[in-house]
Protein backbone atom coordinates (compact mmCIF):
# COMPACT_ATOMS: atom_id res chain seq x y z
CA UNK A 1 0.00 0.00 0.00
CA UNK A 2 1.96 3.26 -1.08
CA UNK A 3 1.30 6.37 0.82
CA UNK A 4 0.57 9.30 -0.96
CA UNK A 5 1.58 13.10 0.17
CA UNK A 6 -1.96 13.80 1.38
CA UNK A 7 -1.94 10.46 3.76
CA UNK A 8 0.93 11.54 5.43
CA UNK A 9 0.25 15.11 6.08
CA UNK A 10 -2.82 14.00 7.35
CA UNK A 11 -1.33 10.73 9.10
CA UNK A 12 1.12 13.39 10.90
CA UNK A 13 -1.61 16.01 12.13
CA UNK A 14 -3.38 12.82 13.95
CA UNK A 15 -0.23 12.21 15.62
CA UNK A 16 0.23 15.44 15.97
CA UNK A 17 3.88 15.93 14.67
CA UNK A 18 4.83 17.70 12.80
CA UNK A 19 6.32 16.76 9.09
CA UNK A 20 8.25 19.41 7.25
CA UNK A 21 8.24 19.86 3.34
CA UNK A 22 11.32 18.32 2.87
CA UNK A 23 10.52 14.96 4.77
CA UNK A 24 7.34 13.94 3.57
CA UNK A 25 8.76 11.78 0.39
CA UNK A 26 11.24 10.10 2.96
CA UNK A 27 8.23 9.31 5.04
CA UNK A 28 6.14 8.31 2.15
CA UNK A 29 8.82 5.77 1.09
CA UNK A 30 9.61 4.55 4.46
CA UNK A 31 5.84 4.21 5.96
CA UNK A 32 5.24 2.44 2.68
CA UNK A 33 7.62 -0.21 2.93
CA UNK A 34 6.67 -1.08 6.31
CA UNK A 35 2.58 -0.90 5.43
CA UNK A 36 3.82 -3.33 2.22
CA UNK A 37 5.61 -5.84 4.86
CA UNK A 38 2.83 -6.04 7.52
CA UNK A 39 0.44 -6.55 4.84
CA UNK A 40 1.83 -10.37 4.46
CA UNK A 41 -1.13 -11.07 7.62
CA UNK A 42 -3.54 -10.87 4.61
CA UNK A 43 -2.25 -14.91 3.95
CA UNK A 44 -4.49 -15.73 6.57
CA UNK A 45 -7.66 -16.67 7.04
CA UNK A 46 -9.28 -14.90 10.47
CA UNK A 47 -12.89 -15.12 9.34
CA UNK A 48 -13.86 -16.67 12.84
CA UNK A 49 -11.01 -15.85 15.10
CA UNK A 50 -11.96 -13.20 17.74
CA UNK A 51 -9.11 -10.33 18.60
CA UNK A 52 -6.96 -10.80 21.33
CA UNK A 53 -6.09 -7.54 23.06
CA UNK A 54 -4.82 -8.70 26.38
CA UNK A 55 -2.98 -12.32 27.34
CA UNK A 56 -4.61 -15.29 28.80
CA UNK A 57 -8.21 -13.09 27.24
CA UNK A 58 -8.03 -11.15 31.11
CA UNK A 59 -9.99 -8.34 32.10
CA UNK A 60 -8.89 -5.17 33.38
CA UNK A 61 -9.28 -5.04 36.92
CA UNK A 62 -11.91 -2.67 38.66
CA UNK A 63 -11.70 -1.10 41.67
CA UNK A 64 -14.03 0.40 44.16
CA UNK A 65 -15.26 4.19 43.31
CA UNK A 66 -12.92 5.97 45.89
CA UNK A 67 -10.59 8.94 46.53
CA UNK A 68 -7.30 7.04 47.39
CA UNK A 69 -4.83 9.93 46.57
CA UNK A 70 -4.12 13.00 48.34
CA UNK A 71 -2.92 16.46 46.47
CA UNK A 72 0.01 16.26 45.07
CA UNK A 73 -0.43 18.57 43.04
CA UNK A 74 3.24 20.66 43.82
CA UNK A 75 5.15 17.94 43.68
CA UNK A 76 3.39 16.22 40.44
CA UNK A 77 3.91 20.21 38.68
CA UNK A 78 7.35 21.26 40.01
CA UNK A 79 8.36 19.55 36.27
CA UNK A 80 5.99 21.31 34.79
CA UNK A 81 7.84 23.77 31.74
CA UNK A 82 5.09 26.56 32.67
CA UNK A 83 2.71 27.00 35.27
CA UNK A 84 0.86 29.66 37.50
CA UNK A 85 -1.62 29.39 40.29
CA UNK A 86 -2.05 25.15 39.76
CA UNK A 87 -2.63 25.62 36.31
CA UNK A 88 -0.66 24.47 33.17
CA UNK A 89 0.30 27.29 30.91
CA UNK A 90 -0.01 26.51 27.21
CA UNK A 91 -0.33 28.69 24.25
CA UNK A 92 -3.97 30.45 23.99
CA UNK A 93 -6.69 28.11 22.03
CA UNK A 94 -9.64 30.71 22.93
CA UNK A 95 -9.74 33.96 20.71
CA UNK B 1 34.57 -9.19 43.95
CA UNK B 2 33.22 -7.58 40.80
CA UNK B 3 32.87 -10.90 38.69
CA UNK B 4 31.16 -12.52 41.36
CA UNK B 5 27.64 -13.57 40.79
CA UNK B 6 24.26 -11.95 42.86
CA UNK B 7 24.81 -15.79 45.03
CA UNK B 8 28.40 -15.15 45.88
CA UNK B 9 27.84 -11.77 46.38
CA UNK B 10 25.10 -12.06 49.00
CA UNK B 11 26.98 -14.81 50.94
CA UNK B 12 29.87 -12.45 51.32
CA UNK B 13 28.05 -9.31 52.63
CA UNK B 14 25.80 -11.48 54.94
CA UNK B 15 29.45 -13.28 55.58
CA UNK B 16 31.19 -10.16 56.27
CA UNK B 17 33.73 -10.53 53.98
CA UNK B 18 32.94 -7.12 52.16
CA UNK B 19 30.95 -4.54 52.77
CA UNK B 20 27.98 -2.55 50.61
CA UNK B 21 30.23 -0.01 50.26
CA UNK B 22 32.98 -1.43 48.88
CA UNK B 23 31.41 -3.06 46.38
CA UNK B 24 29.51 -0.62 45.03
CA UNK B 25 32.65 1.57 45.25
CA UNK B 26 34.37 -1.37 43.02
CA UNK B 27 31.58 -0.81 40.35
CA UNK B 28 31.62 2.89 40.40
CA UNK B 29 35.32 2.91 39.45
CA UNK B 30 34.52 0.44 36.86
CA UNK B 31 32.06 2.28 35.72
CA UNK B 32 33.74 5.30 35.25
CA UNK B 33 36.78 3.21 33.35
CA UNK B 34 34.38 1.87 30.89
CA UNK B 35 32.83 5.06 29.80
CA UNK B 36 32.99 4.09 26.25
CA UNK B 37 30.86 1.65 26.46
CA UNK B 38 28.01 4.37 26.70
CA UNK B 39 26.15 2.24 29.44
CA UNK B 40 24.61 4.41 31.37
CA UNK B 41 22.99 7.98 31.15
CA UNK B 42 22.71 8.92 35.04
CA UNK B 43 24.85 8.19 37.58
CA UNK B 44 24.95 9.85 40.78
CA UNK B 45 27.69 8.09 42.99
CA UNK B 46 27.04 9.89 46.07
CA UNK B 47 23.35 9.08 46.16
CA UNK B 48 24.67 5.22 45.52
CA UNK B 49 27.09 5.06 48.63
CA UNK B 50 24.01 6.89 50.26
CA UNK B 51 21.97 3.70 49.83
CA UNK B 52 25.73 1.59 50.11
CA UNK B 53 26.28 2.86 54.13
CA UNK B 54 21.97 2.53 54.67
CA UNK B 55 22.28 -1.50 53.18
CA UNK B 56 25.31 -1.61 55.32
CA UNK B 57 23.66 -0.47 58.71
CA UNK B 58 20.87 -3.08 57.75
CA UNK B 59 22.90 -5.95 57.28
CA UNK B 60 24.99 -5.47 60.63
CA UNK B 61 21.73 -5.43 63.02
CA UNK B 62 21.05 -8.25 61.22
CA UNK B 63 18.02 -6.88 59.46
CA UNK B 64 18.94 -7.51 56.13
CA UNK B 65 17.18 -9.87 52.70
CA UNK B 66 18.61 -11.90 50.33
CA UNK B 67 19.98 -9.41 48.03
CA UNK B 68 20.27 -6.76 50.66
CA UNK B 69 23.86 -4.57 49.97
CA UNK B 70 23.33 -5.26 46.20
CA UNK B 71 24.48 -2.95 43.69
CA UNK B 72 22.35 -3.02 40.53
CA UNK B 73 21.45 -1.18 37.48
CA UNK B 74 18.15 -0.03 36.12
CA UNK B 75 16.96 0.59 32.46
CA UNK B 76 16.43 4.19 32.20
CA UNK B 77 12.31 3.16 31.33
CA UNK B 78 11.91 3.30 35.25
CA UNK B 79 10.85 6.00 36.98
CA UNK B 80 13.22 6.63 39.55
CA UNK B 81 11.86 9.31 42.39
CA UNK B 82 14.14 12.47 42.36
CA UNK B 83 16.59 11.10 39.28
CA UNK B 84 16.26 11.61 35.98
CA UNK B 85 14.42 9.48 33.94
CA UNK B 86 14.96 9.50 30.22
CA UNK B 87 14.06 6.52 27.89
CA UNK B 88 16.46 7.33 26.15
CA UNK B 89 14.50 10.36 24.84
CA UNK B 90 15.23 14.06 24.36
CA UNK B 91 11.62 14.52 24.67
CA UNK B 92 12.52 13.08 28.70
CA UNK B 93 15.78 14.38 29.22
CA UNK B 94 14.98 16.67 31.71
CA UNK B 95 12.52 14.90 33.67
CA UNK B 96 12.74 13.74 37.24
CA UNK B 97 9.80 11.73 37.92
CA UNK B 98 8.12 12.74 41.56
CA UNK B 99 7.51 8.73 42.52
CA UNK B 100 9.15 5.36 42.34
CA UNK B 101 8.51 2.78 39.54
CA UNK B 102 6.75 -0.48 41.91
CA UNK B 103 9.83 -2.53 40.26
CA UNK B 104 12.17 0.35 41.66
CA UNK B 105 10.45 0.65 44.96
CA UNK B 106 10.51 -3.52 46.06
CA UNK B 107 14.39 -3.25 44.85
CA UNK B 108 14.73 -0.38 47.92
CA UNK B 109 12.67 -2.10 49.91
CA UNK B 110 15.31 -5.21 49.64
CA UNK B 111 17.92 -2.67 50.22
CA UNK B 112 19.52 -2.88 47.06
CA UNK B 113 21.94 -0.26 45.80
CA UNK B 114 21.24 1.71 42.34
CA UNK B 115 24.42 2.22 40.72
CA UNK B 116 22.07 4.37 38.23
CA UNK B 117 20.13 4.42 34.97
CA UNK B 118 21.68 2.56 32.14
CA UNK B 119 21.34 3.69 28.34
CA UNK B 120 18.50 1.95 25.65
CA UNK B 121 16.69 2.24 22.49
CA UNK B 122 14.70 5.80 22.73
CA UNK B 123 10.99 4.42 23.91
CA UNK B 124 12.87 0.75 23.70
CA UNK B 125 11.84 0.68 20.48
CA UNK B 126 14.78 -1.01 18.58
CA UNK B 127 16.47 -4.05 18.55
CA UNK B 128 20.48 -2.55 18.91
CA UNK B 129 20.44 0.67 21.34
CA UNK B 130 21.22 2.95 18.22
CA UNK B 131 17.98 4.77 18.47
CA UNK B 132 18.58 6.95 21.80
CA UNK B 133 18.84 9.92 22.07
CA UNK B 134 21.75 9.45 24.24
CA UNK B 135 24.43 7.68 21.71
CA UNK B 136 24.80 3.93 21.03
CA UNK B 137 25.92 1.53 23.56
CA UNK B 138 28.97 -0.52 22.25
CA UNK B 139 28.71 -4.37 22.55
CA UNK B 140 31.65 -5.46 25.47
CA UNK B 141 32.96 -8.54 23.39
CA UNK B 142 33.58 -6.15 20.51
CA UNK B 143 33.06 -2.50 20.64
CA UNK B 144 32.30 -2.06 16.41
CA UNK B 145 28.88 -4.23 17.26
CA UNK B 146 26.11 -3.51 18.96
CA UNK B 147 24.90 -5.30 22.08
CA UNK B 148 21.56 -5.58 20.77
CA UNK B 149 18.24 -3.89 22.12
CA UNK B 150 16.19 -2.00 23.24
CA UNK B 151 18.18 -2.97 26.92
CA UNK B 152 21.25 -2.27 25.43
CA UNK B 153 22.66 -0.49 28.54
CA UNK B 154 21.74 -2.99 30.73
CA UNK B 155 22.80 -6.23 28.71
CA UNK B 156 26.31 -4.12 28.04
CA UNK B 157 26.69 -3.54 32.13
CA UNK B 158 25.89 -6.57 33.04
CA UNK B 159 28.30 -8.63 30.16
CA UNK B 160 31.35 -6.15 31.08
CA UNK B 161 30.53 -7.45 35.14
CA UNK B 162 29.81 -3.40 35.70
CA UNK B 163 27.14 -4.20 37.62
CA UNK B 164 25.90 -7.97 39.28
CA UNK B 165 23.10 -7.85 37.44
CA UNK B 166 20.53 -4.77 36.06
CA UNK B 167 16.90 -4.40 35.30
CA UNK B 168 15.21 -4.36 31.97
CA UNK B 169 11.86 -4.40 30.00
CA UNK B 170 11.17 -6.75 26.88
CA UNK B 171 8.27 -5.62 24.59
CA UNK B 172 9.54 -7.87 21.43
CA UNK B 173 12.32 -9.43 22.88
CA UNK B 174 14.43 -6.52 24.34
CA UNK B 175 15.30 -8.11 27.59
CA UNK B 176 16.15 -12.01 25.37
CA UNK B 177 17.76 -10.29 22.27
CA UNK B 178 20.57 -7.88 23.73
CA UNK B 179 21.39 -10.94 26.31
CA UNK B 180 21.95 -13.20 23.58
CA UNK B 181 24.04 -10.64 21.56
CA UNK B 182 26.11 -9.77 25.42
CA UNK B 183 26.85 -13.82 26.57
CA UNK B 184 24.16 -13.13 29.56
CA UNK B 185 21.63 -14.42 31.16
CA UNK B 186 17.91 -12.74 29.97
CA UNK B 187 14.91 -12.99 31.83
CA UNK B 188 11.65 -12.52 30.50
CA UNK B 189 8.41 -13.24 32.96
CA UNK B 190 4.98 -14.09 32.00
CA UNK B 191 2.46 -10.91 31.24
CA UNK B 192 1.18 -9.39 34.62
CA UNK B 193 4.25 -11.38 36.75
CA UNK B 194 5.93 -7.91 37.19
CA UNK B 195 4.01 -4.74 37.97
CA UNK B 196 4.43 -2.03 35.06
CA UNK B 197 3.36 1.03 37.59
CA UNK B 198 6.15 3.75 36.77
CA UNK B 199 7.29 1.36 33.71
CA UNK B 200 7.59 4.06 30.69
CA UNK B 201 4.64 2.64 28.82
CA UNK B 202 5.91 1.94 25.41
CA UNK B 203 2.65 -1.02 24.00
CA UNK B 204 0.18 -2.25 26.77
CA UNK B 205 -0.03 -5.38 26.20
CA UNK B 206 2.76 -6.44 25.83
CA UNK B 207 5.81 -4.65 27.99
CA UNK B 208 7.04 -6.01 30.71
CA UNK B 209 10.00 -6.13 33.14
CA UNK B 210 12.49 -8.44 33.40
CA UNK B 211 16.08 -9.41 34.94
CA UNK B 212 19.33 -9.13 32.81
CA UNK B 213 21.75 -11.66 35.31
CA UNK B 214 24.84 -13.54 34.85
CA UNK B 215 22.97 -16.64 35.32
CA UNK B 216 19.66 -18.21 35.64
CA UNK B 217 19.96 -18.49 39.31
CA UNK B 218 20.85 -15.12 39.76
CA UNK B 219 18.01 -14.15 37.50
CA UNK B 220 15.91 -16.51 40.07
CA UNK B 221 16.55 -14.89 42.90
CA UNK B 222 16.14 -11.31 41.26
CA UNK B 223 13.02 -12.38 40.05
CA UNK B 224 11.77 -12.89 43.46
CA UNK B 225 12.15 -9.15 44.33
CA UNK B 226 10.61 -7.97 41.69
CA UNK B 227 7.69 -10.32 40.51
CA UNK B 228 3.77 -10.41 42.62
CA UNK B 229 0.84 -8.76 42.25
CA UNK B 230 0.52 -4.33 42.53
CA UNK B 231 -2.98 -3.07 42.83
CA UNK B 232 -1.36 0.00 41.14
CA UNK B 233 -1.01 -1.91 37.86
CA UNK B 234 -4.66 -2.57 36.73
CA UNK B 235 -2.71 -5.93 34.49
CA UNK B 236 -1.28 -7.29 37.63
CA UNK B 237 -1.79 -11.05 37.67
CA UNK B 238 -2.55 -11.81 41.49
CA UNK B 239 -1.18 -14.83 41.13
CA UNK B 240 1.11 -16.30 44.06
CA UNK B 241 4.84 -16.36 44.12
CA UNK B 242 7.22 -19.07 44.65
CA UNK B 243 10.67 -18.37 45.90
CA UNK B 244 11.96 -19.33 42.32
CA UNK B 245 15.42 -20.84 43.56
CA UNK B 246 13.08 -23.79 44.78
CA UNK B 247 13.42 -25.78 41.65
CA UNK B 248 16.72 -24.95 40.46
CA UNK B 249 18.40 -28.26 40.29
CA UNK B 250 15.83 -30.21 39.41
CA UNK B 251 16.20 -33.18 37.34
CA UNK B 252 15.76 -32.99 33.62
CA UNK B 253 15.26 -36.62 32.90
CA UNK B 254 12.14 -36.94 31.09
CA UNK B 255 11.82 -32.84 29.92
CA UNK B 256 10.31 -32.97 26.50
CA UNK B 257 11.71 -29.94 24.37
CA UNK B 258 10.30 -28.68 21.51
CA UNK B 259 12.28 -27.21 18.76
CA UNK B 260 9.63 -25.55 15.99
CA UNK B 261 10.93 -26.11 12.59
CA UNK B 262 10.39 -22.58 11.93
CA UNK B 263 12.89 -21.71 14.43
CA UNK B 264 15.41 -23.78 12.74
CA UNK B 265 14.95 -22.30 8.20
CA UNK B 266 16.93 -20.41 6.16
CA UNK B 267 16.47 -17.64 8.13
CA UNK B 268 18.86 -18.78 10.57
CA UNK B 269 22.81 -18.57 10.41
CA UNK B 270 23.98 -21.98 10.25
CA UNK B 271 26.86 -21.13 12.54
CA UNK B 272 24.45 -20.12 15.47
CA UNK B 273 21.92 -23.26 14.77
CA UNK B 274 25.22 -25.13 14.72
CA UNK B 275 25.79 -23.56 18.27
CA UNK B 276 22.68 -24.27 19.52
CA UNK B 277 22.48 -27.92 18.44
CA UNK B 278 25.16 -28.19 20.32
CA UNK B 279 23.76 -26.68 23.49
CA UNK B 280 20.76 -28.80 22.94
CA UNK B 281 22.80 -31.76 22.99
CA UNK B 282 24.04 -30.98 26.18
CA UNK B 283 20.29 -30.80 27.28
CA UNK B 284 19.71 -34.24 25.74
CA UNK B 285 22.84 -35.81 27.61
CA UNK B 286 20.88 -34.38 31.20
CA UNK B 287 17.80 -36.79 29.94
CA UNK B 288 15.98 -34.27 27.98
CA UNK B 289 14.18 -35.67 25.20
CA UNK B 290 13.97 -33.20 21.57
CA UNK B 291 11.16 -33.44 19.76
CA UNK B 292 10.17 -31.52 16.40
CA UNK B 293 7.20 -29.04 16.64
CA UNK B 294 5.09 -27.07 14.08
CA UNK B 295 4.14 -23.06 15.13
CA UNK B 296 2.29 -22.43 11.82
CA UNK B 297 1.79 -18.99 12.17
CA UNK B 298 5.33 -17.71 13.40
CA UNK B 299 6.50 -16.27 10.42
CA UNK B 300 3.71 -13.70 10.46
CA UNK B 301 4.61 -13.15 14.04
CA UNK B 302 6.85 -9.84 13.15
CA UNK B 303 4.34 -7.84 11.11
CA UNK B 304 1.79 -8.95 13.97
CA UNK B 305 3.81 -7.26 16.22
CA UNK B 306 4.44 -4.27 13.43
CA UNK B 307 0.67 -3.06 13.45
CA UNK B 308 -0.15 -3.95 17.52
CA UNK B 309 3.14 -2.59 19.12
CA UNK B 310 3.24 0.70 16.88
CA UNK B 311 -0.78 1.11 17.17
CA UNK B 312 -0.36 0.97 21.16
CA UNK B 313 2.57 3.15 21.14
CA UNK B 314 1.08 5.92 19.12
CA UNK B 315 -1.87 5.68 21.94
CA UNK B 316 1.09 6.15 24.65
CA UNK B 317 2.61 8.16 23.30
CA UNK B 318 0.32 11.00 22.89
CA UNK B 319 0.82 12.01 26.53
CA UNK B 320 4.32 13.91 25.58
CA UNK B 321 3.16 17.04 24.09
CA UNK B 322 4.91 19.72 26.28
CA UNK B 323 2.31 20.54 28.79
CA UNK B 324 2.89 19.06 32.06
CA UNK B 325 6.52 17.45 31.79
CA UNK B 326 9.70 17.09 29.88
CA UNK B 327 11.13 19.01 26.15
CA UNK B 328 8.43 21.91 25.02
CA UNK B 329 9.48 23.88 21.81
CA UNK B 330 11.31 26.68 22.35
CA UNK B 331 9.01 28.82 19.23
CA UNK B 332 5.40 28.08 18.22
CA UNK B 333 2.24 29.59 16.66
CA UNK B 334 -0.77 28.17 18.58
CA UNK B 335 -1.19 25.04 20.48
CA UNK B 336 -1.28 22.64 18.04
CA UNK B 337 2.05 24.16 16.49
CA UNK B 338 3.08 23.77 20.28
CA UNK B 339 2.29 19.84 20.11
CA UNK B 340 3.31 18.98 16.47
CA UNK B 341 6.79 20.99 16.80
CA UNK B 342 7.48 19.47 20.61
CA UNK B 343 6.93 15.92 19.64
CA UNK B 344 8.76 16.37 15.89
CA UNK B 345 11.81 17.97 18.01
CA UNK B 346 11.52 15.88 21.15
CA UNK B 347 11.12 12.30 19.02
CA UNK B 348 13.79 10.17 16.70
CA UNK B 349 12.68 8.82 13.63
CA UNK B 350 12.29 5.28 14.47
CA UNK B 351 9.51 6.44 17.14
CA UNK B 352 8.23 8.80 15.21
CA UNK B 353 7.76 6.52 12.04
CA UNK B 354 5.90 3.60 14.85
CA UNK B 355 3.89 6.30 15.54
CA UNK B 356 3.18 7.28 12.31
CA UNK B 357 2.32 3.43 11.56
CA UNK B 358 0.22 3.39 14.38
CA UNK B 359 -1.53 6.06 13.94
CA UNK B 360 -3.16 4.75 10.15
CA UNK B 361 -3.77 1.47 11.45
CA UNK B 362 -5.71 2.92 14.32
CA UNK B 363 -7.32 5.45 11.93
CA UNK B 364 -10.61 5.41 10.30
CA UNK B 365 -11.11 3.24 7.51
CA UNK B 366 -8.14 1.28 8.42
CA UNK B 367 -8.82 -0.34 11.98
CA UNK B 368 -10.37 -3.72 10.88
CA UNK B 369 -7.40 -4.00 7.80
CA UNK B 370 -4.59 -3.77 10.26
CA UNK B 371 -5.19 -3.48 14.09
CA UNK B 372 -8.30 -6.10 14.22
CA UNK B 373 -6.66 -8.11 11.78
CA UNK B 374 -3.28 -8.18 13.65
CA UNK B 375 -4.94 -8.87 17.31
CA UNK B 376 -7.00 -12.02 15.35
CA UNK B 377 -3.54 -13.09 14.48
CA UNK B 378 -2.33 -12.84 17.71
CA UNK B 379 -4.42 -15.34 18.84
CA UNK B 380 -3.74 -17.77 15.81
CA UNK B 381 -0.30 -17.54 17.51
CA UNK B 382 -0.99 -17.75 21.00
CA UNK B 383 -3.09 -20.98 19.92
CA UNK B 384 -0.47 -22.43 17.97
CA UNK B 385 1.71 -22.16 21.44
CA UNK B 386 -1.41 -24.00 23.48
CA UNK B 387 -1.37 -26.65 21.11
CA UNK B 388 2.23 -27.26 21.29
CA UNK B 389 2.20 -27.26 25.03
CA UNK B 390 0.83 -30.64 24.67
CA UNK B 391 3.23 -32.45 23.17
CA UNK B 392 6.30 -30.67 25.28
CA UNK B 393 7.40 -28.97 28.58
CA UNK B 394 9.05 -26.02 27.09
CA UNK B 395 9.62 -24.66 23.61
CA UNK B 396 13.52 -23.52 22.28
CA UNK B 397 15.57 -22.44 19.67
CA UNK B 398 18.15 -20.06 18.81
CA UNK B 399 17.20 -16.16 20.53
CA UNK B 400 18.15 -14.50 17.83
CA UNK B 401 19.25 -15.66 13.98
CA UNK B 402 22.67 -14.22 14.13
CA UNK B 403 25.42 -12.68 16.50
CA UNK B 404 25.93 -9.35 17.22
CA UNK B 405 25.76 -6.97 13.96
CA UNK B 406 28.40 -3.53 13.39
CA UNK B 407 26.98 -0.61 14.63
CA UNK B 408 25.12 1.13 11.70
CA UNK B 409 25.03 -1.81 9.51
CA UNK B 410 21.10 -1.79 9.89
CA UNK B 411 19.74 1.35 11.39
CA UNK B 412 19.00 2.68 8.01
CA UNK B 413 16.68 -0.18 6.69
CA UNK B 414 13.34 -0.74 9.44
CA UNK B 415 12.48 -4.22 8.18
CA UNK B 416 16.04 -5.98 8.27
CA UNK B 417 16.25 -4.53 11.94
CA UNK B 418 12.94 -5.41 12.91
CA UNK B 419 14.00 -9.38 11.82
CA UNK B 420 16.05 -9.45 14.82
CA UNK B 421 13.17 -10.25 16.88
CA UNK B 422 11.65 -13.28 15.23
CA UNK B 423 12.36 -15.60 17.56
CA UNK B 424 11.51 -13.49 20.71
CA UNK B 425 8.61 -11.26 19.80
CA UNK B 426 5.81 -14.60 19.46
CA UNK B 427 6.50 -14.84 23.87
CA UNK B 428 5.35 -11.36 24.00
CA UNK B 429 2.42 -11.55 21.26
CA UNK B 430 1.73 -14.47 23.48
CA UNK B 431 2.29 -13.42 27.02
CA UNK B 432 4.44 -16.36 27.63
CA UNK B 433 7.59 -16.48 29.71
CA UNK B 434 10.90 -17.04 28.05
CA UNK B 435 14.68 -16.53 28.91
CA UNK B 436 17.82 -16.67 27.21
CA UNK B 437 20.32 -18.29 28.13
CA UNK B 438 24.32 -17.81 26.83
CA UNK B 439 24.83 -21.23 24.30
CA UNK B 440 28.64 -20.55 22.78
CA UNK B 441 30.42 -18.40 20.75
CA UNK B 442 30.34 -17.84 17.25
CA UNK B 443 33.02 -15.68 15.33
CA UNK B 444 34.55 -14.29 19.38
CA UNK B 445 30.65 -13.61 19.66
CA UNK B 446 28.31 -14.31 22.14
CA UNK B 447 24.95 -16.55 21.08
CA UNK B 448 22.17 -17.34 23.20
CA UNK B 449 19.55 -20.60 23.82
CA UNK B 450 16.14 -19.62 23.95
CA UNK B 451 13.86 -21.57 26.62
CA UNK B 452 9.70 -20.34 26.14
CA UNK B 453 7.49 -21.66 28.77
CA UNK B 454 3.74 -22.00 29.54
CA UNK B 455 2.14 -19.30 31.63
CA UNK B 456 3.58 -18.63 34.89
CA UNK B 457 6.56 -21.59 34.45
CA UNK B 458 9.41 -19.18 35.53
CA UNK B 459 10.51 -21.99 37.68
CA UNK B 460 10.54 -24.53 35.41
CA UNK B 461 12.45 -22.08 32.94
CA UNK B 462 14.76 -21.07 35.16
CA UNK B 463 15.69 -25.22 36.09
CA UNK B 464 16.72 -25.70 32.70
CA UNK B 465 18.90 -22.93 32.45
CA UNK B 466 20.55 -23.43 35.68
CA UNK B 467 21.03 -27.12 34.85
CA UNK B 468 22.73 -26.38 31.51
CA UNK B 469 24.77 -23.83 33.12
CA UNK B 470 26.24 -26.86 35.70
CA UNK B 471 27.41 -28.33 32.19
CA UNK B 472 28.34 -25.29 30.82
CA UNK B 473 30.75 -22.28 31.60
CA UNK B 474 29.58 -19.74 28.44
CA UNK B 475 27.68 -17.91 31.51
CA UNK B 476 31.16 -17.15 33.07
CA UNK B 477 33.20 -15.92 30.25
CA UNK B 478 34.29 -11.64 30.20
CA UNK B 479 34.66 -9.85 27.22
CA UNK B 480 38.03 -9.15 27.22
CA UNK B 481 39.61 -6.07 28.73
CA UNK B 482 36.51 -6.26 31.50
CA UNK B 483 37.94 -9.10 33.21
Amino acid sequence: MALDRQTVLKIARLARIRVDEVDINRYASELSTILEFVEQMEQVDTNNVAPLSHPQDRLLRMREDKVTEDDQREVVQAVAPATENGLYLVPKVIE
Amino acid sequence: MYAETLKQLASDLRGKRCSSVELTTCYLDRMERCGTLNAFITIDADFSLDQARAADRLLENGDSRPLTGIPIAHKDIFCTQGMLTTCGSKILHNFTPPYDATLIGRCKEQGMVSLGKTNMDEFAMGSSNETSYFGPVKNPWDKNKVPGGSSGGSAATVAARLAAAATGTDTGGSVRQPAALCGITGLKPTYGRVSRYGMIAFASSLDQGGVLTQSAEDAALLLNVIAGFDPKDSTSVDEPVPDYTGDLSKDLTGLRIGLPKQYFDEGLASSVEQSTREALSVLEKLGARLIDIDLPNSELCVPCYYVIAPSEASSNLSRFDGVRYGYRSELYDDLVDMYMRTRSEGFGDEVKRRIMIGTYALSAGYYDAYYLKAQKLRRLITQDFELAFEQCDVIMGPTTPTPAFELGAKISDPISMYLNDIYTISANLSGLPGVSIPAGFVDGLPTGLQIIGPYFSESCLLNVGHRFQMETDWHKRIPGGFE
